[in-house]
């Protein structure tokens, strides 16, 4: 381990303490004082006990019961009072660490969603799903032991390490050195076994995702297994991951299981040493030094109620620091997660400079004036700052590509020189081979990235301008890959439009087709989708989010058509209530269909990111290109 | 199911015996440690009864010590044994669900969801795993840790062992108590969880939609009342279960308590002749010891409980017998490619109220290529299904080389008649090794042959790593045309006497499918070649084309005998060929 990261990881442990206090201010105070006063207490009884057993040891050499029974009596008093008290601060603090805990995690969690939210779609095309789930479910655990368990322990044994190391000073320094010993010993033990085991559980987790992806991708393909009666190689390929991952589980099972005997005894071995040198130092007559001695308490010999005392001291002490090294790899593991969580939290933001927004209008006397009602007409207040004016253009759909250039990653060029002209109700086909660019131009429309050199305009406005929340609004997108949400269909369309009454959800799904289907559910528009639909066939998922896409109006459209195989009868409805949502507005269609693209107000045919044909569906037939290469079949559409 | 889950123990059961002998001699060790200890603290006070002074501590500090190593031994033994034992379980268990999913027919698959599968072989085995684990550790060490101390208790305290067993039935009655309370809600919260996890999994699938219809607030009001009301649930459960703590450590001051004072009372009362300072505080030790052991039993039942859950759905899989078997003396020669269909009918389940298939007969010689077109639902999957013996008919009998397919042995069968599903996959792997699955023998020159036939031969040469590309898992890194001839290719590798194609040239386009048709004819003369289009052009030039509708055969002919006859043929033609004029209608 180089020393950067951990420093960064302290900072981590910091924030999260941090993080807490700003959240429970008043219950954190309460519960760490819980902590302190129960670790204080919980101490203090092994001296009150040592108290009881000298006076009892004292009585039995004359006096007995009846002289030294108050005495007794009084001592097991304030015992018991201090139990009642650590009862009370145990429970205490027990009840509120489950509040703070999960209330914690449930604002660290809204962090985490609500910063996820607000990040570019380019964090999303780069990082793994499976990555950005293991935040909310691996580390998130991690985290919630740590805070709830290990933390809470720690600081109880650590500072009963620390009260018990004060008691064994004020009973002697000597015998206190020969402990210490043992505790180097017990650290010295923690850091190779425990760290072990930390190693091999990384590792060990490692082999559950291999195993994981391996079975998913295995039982996708189980019926291409069979087919292939490919049976037998599946086995010794599952083996091979299966041997891996016991091997890994058994190495950190071992060191893991191994641990606490070990500390155990060396604890026990202790004992015995501190109670062997005692002896030689009684025998011997050996001067003792101690806290006790400065204070004028303790005799200055080594005498037996003092190693008697001592040994016991020992033991709790022993078991403390066991608890301790014990707490502390989890604690590393707690803290590797929250960092993980940190990331994400810190990940910066989808940048928005824009400042025109969209607003309802109406036109007075041939002028458009704002307003607060819906009016179904929409315009762009757009504040000019160097005169405070403030001009309105309606919202048309008029959308302009000017030798736009753009990279993904710096270096590898995905479009160069692309310019597009979409003229209001205007439809405009994208055709090209898969990594032509097609997807990528629909991309710079709605700034899921922004493009590296050129200019887009809407309505005449450099989108850059535009508020992206503004912008998408007025956009709206039909994806080849439907996602829908778990909820009911009624929601599902409801998405487009959130205030949409019952009545104009119902009838976008009409005037997507999608009606019919949906009334033939047993439950109707109420029927509950899970699982993306998994209930729905392919088709009728489309066709829910063309209802979705309908509902929200916009005056843009950017589709894409589905290119998976639907059956004829589906597909033609697909393509009606496609066709419907195209009616009346702008639209940009990732075109896989003949009828789409040839019904096209221009067609553009992209080729290795550059626009090589461009023209209505005549024209390039009479032209002989590339298009008609493609429409005649001699090409994939794809 | 408890016979069931022991089944998948096997080679690891030596370690699954030596883990909790060996966790039986620690807790022996470890109770005598408390009585040692006492003989050692009256030895450095030179009491009567003891060896005193220093040969008494070192004769007694050397017992203490070796009872640590063997104690040490004995525990680092069975942590180790446990997790040889609890790890190679949690294998064999993977292996043979595995195993038995690997004999499952396509009914049994059906059944059972991908995730579902996947959950029960990750998730479902680490619980089991862990409640193994407990069972062979804390499950034996407990008991006899009680046991052990209440005996040693009872030898050194006399009748002050009884506050010990008094404590026992309280102590259980309330730890049980809370968990029984807190079992439910954690049950209840658990599956709340998942729904959120699966809820933040659906928002970051589904981005760009969220993005695009500027939804971002509202999945975050969404996100936000689910994560609230796991937070309430959570916290409801934990405050249960934390005062289990609390709990516990009454009933430990309490007995601390009395045997302190009660042990004054007696040594003084009595003279101390029963009892030592040495003994009472040794005693108390062995309460603690006694009380931990109960806290350890109360937890491991409930993992054990909670795992029974897991239990029951890895059994569920263990249990699914496989629908399909090879018969006894089954037969290995498929004598040519000829496939007959003898009045077949066939339901995908007993309880299904209609069949999928009803009265077929249809008799196909070897060689011949035969077309199939329907709509979706009409069966056409269902039919060439029957004929690898994916699934059985329910009534009549289908035959391949004029036996019936039931008396084949399964590999014999399938590796005589290729399907190209509907739903194909390709493995995370090179194109190579894609392709062998066809024929793990197959030289390199054969693997370009089977893709020239196939049409892939041109794209695959054109990749910078050509037939050693890496394939993505999913296929994800090809488009879907060139997966789709990549299959054809895998399956003509097996050189079959049959080659079913469903439905596998969808997304290519007319030219290339035609090309491997063409392909298919010229260099497969001799196979039956049968193909489920959507497109009639595929099926075009098939020496006959079978239209089917609701399960059953509407008609059997070429394409000029169909067209302008069969209904339902001339329709999905005309549909097709009439280009971008539907869009006015």
């Amino acid at each position: 381990m180089n020393k950067p990261p951990r420093v960064k990881q302290k900072g981590v442990l910091g924030r999260t303490i941090k993080l807490m206090f700003a959240y429970y201010p008043h219950m954190m105070v309460v519960a760490l004082l819980c902590i302190l006063f129960n670790a204080v207490v919980s101490s203090l009884p092994s001296i009150f006990m040592e108290r009881v057993f000298t006076v009892v040891e004292i009585a039995a050499k004359g006096g007995g019961w009846a002289k030294y029974g108050s005495d007794i009596t009084m001592y097991m008093l304030i015992l018991i009072g201090l139990y009642v008290l650590s009862l009370i601060s145990g429970a205490v603090n027990k009840q509120m660490l489950a509040i703070m805990t999960q209330g914690f995690l449930k604002k660290m969690r809204g962090h985490m969603f609500d910063g996820m939210q607000n990040l570019p779609i380019k964090y999303f095309d780069t990082n793994n799903n499976g990555d950005i789930m293991s935040y909310y479910t691996n580390d998130i655990d991690a985290l919630r032991q740590m805070i709830s368990e290990s933390i809470p322990q720690l600081l109880t044994s650590g500072i009963m390490v620390l009260t018990l190391f004060i008691i064994m000073l004020w009973y002697s320094i000597w015998l206190t050195l020969i402990v210490l010993v043992g505790v180097v010993t017990i650290v010295l033990v923690t850091k190779k076994i425990g760290g072990g085991a930390a190693k091999y559980f990384i590792s060990q987790q490692r082999a559950v995702g291999k195993l994981e992806g391996f079975v998913e991708e295995m039982m996708n393909g189980q019926k291409v297994v069979k087919v292939f009666c490919h049976e037998e190689q599946a086995k010794r390929d599952f083996d091979k991951v299966n041997d891996y991952l016991c091997g890994e589980s058994t190495k950190a099972h071992r060191y893991a299981n191994m641990l606490m005997p070990i500390l155990g005894n060396i604890g026990h071995v202790l004992y015995v040493l501190v109670a062997i040198i005692g002896g030689v130092f009684m025998i011997n007559k050996v001067g003792n030094v101690s806290l006790g001695i400065a204070f004028g308490v303790n005799a200055a010999a080594v005498n037996v109620p003092l190693v008697v005392a001592f040994l016991q001291t020992t033991r709790q002490f022993t078991n403390n620091v066991n608890q301790v090294s014990n707490q502390v790899n989890s604690v590393v593991m707690g803290v590797a997660g929250a960092k993980r969580l940190f990331d994400l939290i810190d990940q910066k933001p989808e940048v928005d400079d824009g400042y025109v927004t969209l607003v309802n209008a109406r036109e007075e006397n041939g002028e458009i004036v704002e307003c607060e009602e819906h009016t179904g007409m929409w315009a762009w207040k757009h504040p000019h700052q160097a005169d405070g004016t403030v001009t309105y253009t309606k919202l048309e759909g008029d959308i302009v590509m000017q030798e736009v250039d753009f990279e993904y990653e710096e270096g590898k060029p995905v479009l160069h020189d692309v310019s597009v002209f979409a003229k209001p109700g205007q439809k405009v086909a994208f055709v090209g081979a898969t990594g032509a660019g097609k997807t990528t131009i629909t991309n710079l429309i709605n700034r899921f990235y922004d493009i590296a050199d050129g200019k887009i305009r809407y309505d005449g406005i450099n989108i850059n301008k535009i508020k992206k929340a503004d912008l998408r609004r007025s956009l709206g997108i039909v994806l080849q890959d439907t996602n829908l949400f778990t909820g009911t269909v009624m929601d599902n369309i409801r998405y487009g439009k959130l205030d949409a009454t019952d009545e104009e959800c119902i009838a976008a799904a009409k005037l997507a087709g999608a009606d019919d289907f949906i009334t033939r559910l047993p439950d109707g528009y109420n029927t509950m989708l899970t699982g993306n639909g998994a209930n729905l066939s392919q088709g009728q998922r489309q066709l829910v989010s063309i209802a979705r896409a309908a509902v929200a109006d916009p005056p843009v459209m950017i589709l894409d058509e589905a290119t998976s195989s639907i059956d004829t009868r589906t597909e033609a409805i697909v393509s009606r209530g496609m066709d419907a949502l195209m009616q009346g507005r702008t639209v940009f269609v990732i075109a896989h269909r003949l009828s789409t693209v040839k019904n096209s107000d221009v067609i553009i045919v992209l080729d290795h990111g550059r626009i090589i044909e461009r023209g209505s569906h005549e024209k390039l037939i009479e032209e002989r290109g590339q298009y008609y290469q493609l429409y005649t079949g001699a090409f994939e559409m794809e | 199911m408890i016979k069931k889950l022991a089944n998948s123990v096997r080679e690891y059961k030596a370690a699954a015996i030596l883990s909790p002998i060996f966790v039986s001699l620690e807790v022996v060790c470890e109770c005598f440690i408390p009585f040692v200890i006492a003989l050692l603290l009256k030895a450095i006070k030179g009491e009567a009864g003891v060896i005193a002074g220093m040969p008494g501590v070192l004769t007694y500090g050397g017992i203490l010590i070796g009872i640590s190593i063997v104690s040490l031994a004995c525990g680092a033994l069975s942590g180790a044994f446990s997790a040889k034992a609890s790890s190679g379980y949690a294998k064999n268990l993977r292996m043979d669900l595995y195993y038995k999913i690997q004999d499952f027919s396509f009914e049994n698959i059906d059944k059972f969801s991908t995730p579902s599968l996947v959950t029960r072989m990750t998730t479902d085995v680490n619980n089991v795993q862990f409640a193994f684990m407990m069972i062979i550790r804390v499950a034996v060490r407990a008991p006899l840790m009680m046991i052990f101390s209440l005996v040693m208790a009872f030898y050194m305290g006399g009748y002050l062992g009884w506050v010990f067993v008094g404590v026992i039935p309280p102590l259980s009655l309330v730890l049980l108590l809370i968990m029984k309370k807190a079992m439910p809600v954690f049950r209840r919260v658990f599956k709340k969880y998942d729904a959120l996890n699966e809820s933040i999994q659906e928002n970051v699938r589904g981005m760009r939609v969220v993005k695009s219809f500027v939804r971002e607030e509202y999945e975050k009001q969404k996100f936000d009342r689910a994560a609230t009301d796991v937070q309430i649930d959570f916290t409801k459960a934990e405050r249960i279960l934390a005062w289990s703590n609390p709990v516990m450590q009454f009933f430990f001051y309490a007995v601390l308590s009395t045997v302190l004072f009660l042990g004054s009372y007696l040594i003084l009362t009595l003279g101390g002749a029963t009892y030592s300072v040495e003994t009472v505080s040794q005693l108390i030790v062995y309460g603690m010891q006694i009380l931990m052991s109960l806290m350890m039993l109360s937890m491991v039942l409930v993992m054990i409980v909670m795992s029974i859950e897991s239990a029951k759905r890895i059994c569920e899989v263990l249990d699914e017998e496989s629908t399909l078997k090879s018969p006894e003396n089954a037969i290995f020669e498929v004598a040519d490619g000829s496939v007959d269909f003898d009045g077949v009918s066939f339901k995908y389940s007993v309880t299904a109220e209609r069949n999928a298939l009803e009265g077929i007969d249809l008799h196909i010689k070897s060689g011949e290529t035969i077309g199939i077109i329907g709509g979706t639902g009409s069966s056409k999957t269902s039919l060439v299904n029957l004929i690898s013996r994916l699934y059985d008919a329910t009534e009549g009998a289908v035959k391949v080389g004029g036996r019936d397919v039931k008396e084949y042995d399964l590999t014999a069968l399938r590796n005589q008649v290729a399907v190209v599903l509907q739903k194909n996959e390709l493995f995370s792997g090179t194109i190579k090794e894609n392709l062998r699955w066809g024929n793990p023998d197959a030289t390199d020159e054969q693997l370009v042959e089977a893709c020239k036939i196939a049409a892939a031969d041109d794209f695959v040469s054109s990749f910078p790593d050509g037939y050693d590309t890496y394939i993505e898992q999913g296929g994800t890194n090809v488009s879907g045309g060139q997966k789709q001839r990549l299959c054809i290719a895998r399956a003509l590798l097996k050189n079959p006497k049959i080659l079913i194609l469903d439905d596998s040239t969808s997304a290519v386009d007319t030219r290339t499918d035609k090309m491997i048709r063409d392909g298919l004819k010229k260099y497969a003369p001799d196979t039956t070649k049968i193909i489920i289009a959507q497109r009639t052009s595929s099926v075009e030039d098939a020496d006959r084309i079978i239209v089917m509708d609701g399960g059953r055969i509407n008609a059997v002919g070429t394409h000029s005998e169909l067209l302008g006859k069969n209904d339902i043929y001339t329709e999905v033609y005309t549909t097709q060929n009439r280009g971008g004029k539907s869009d006015n209608e």
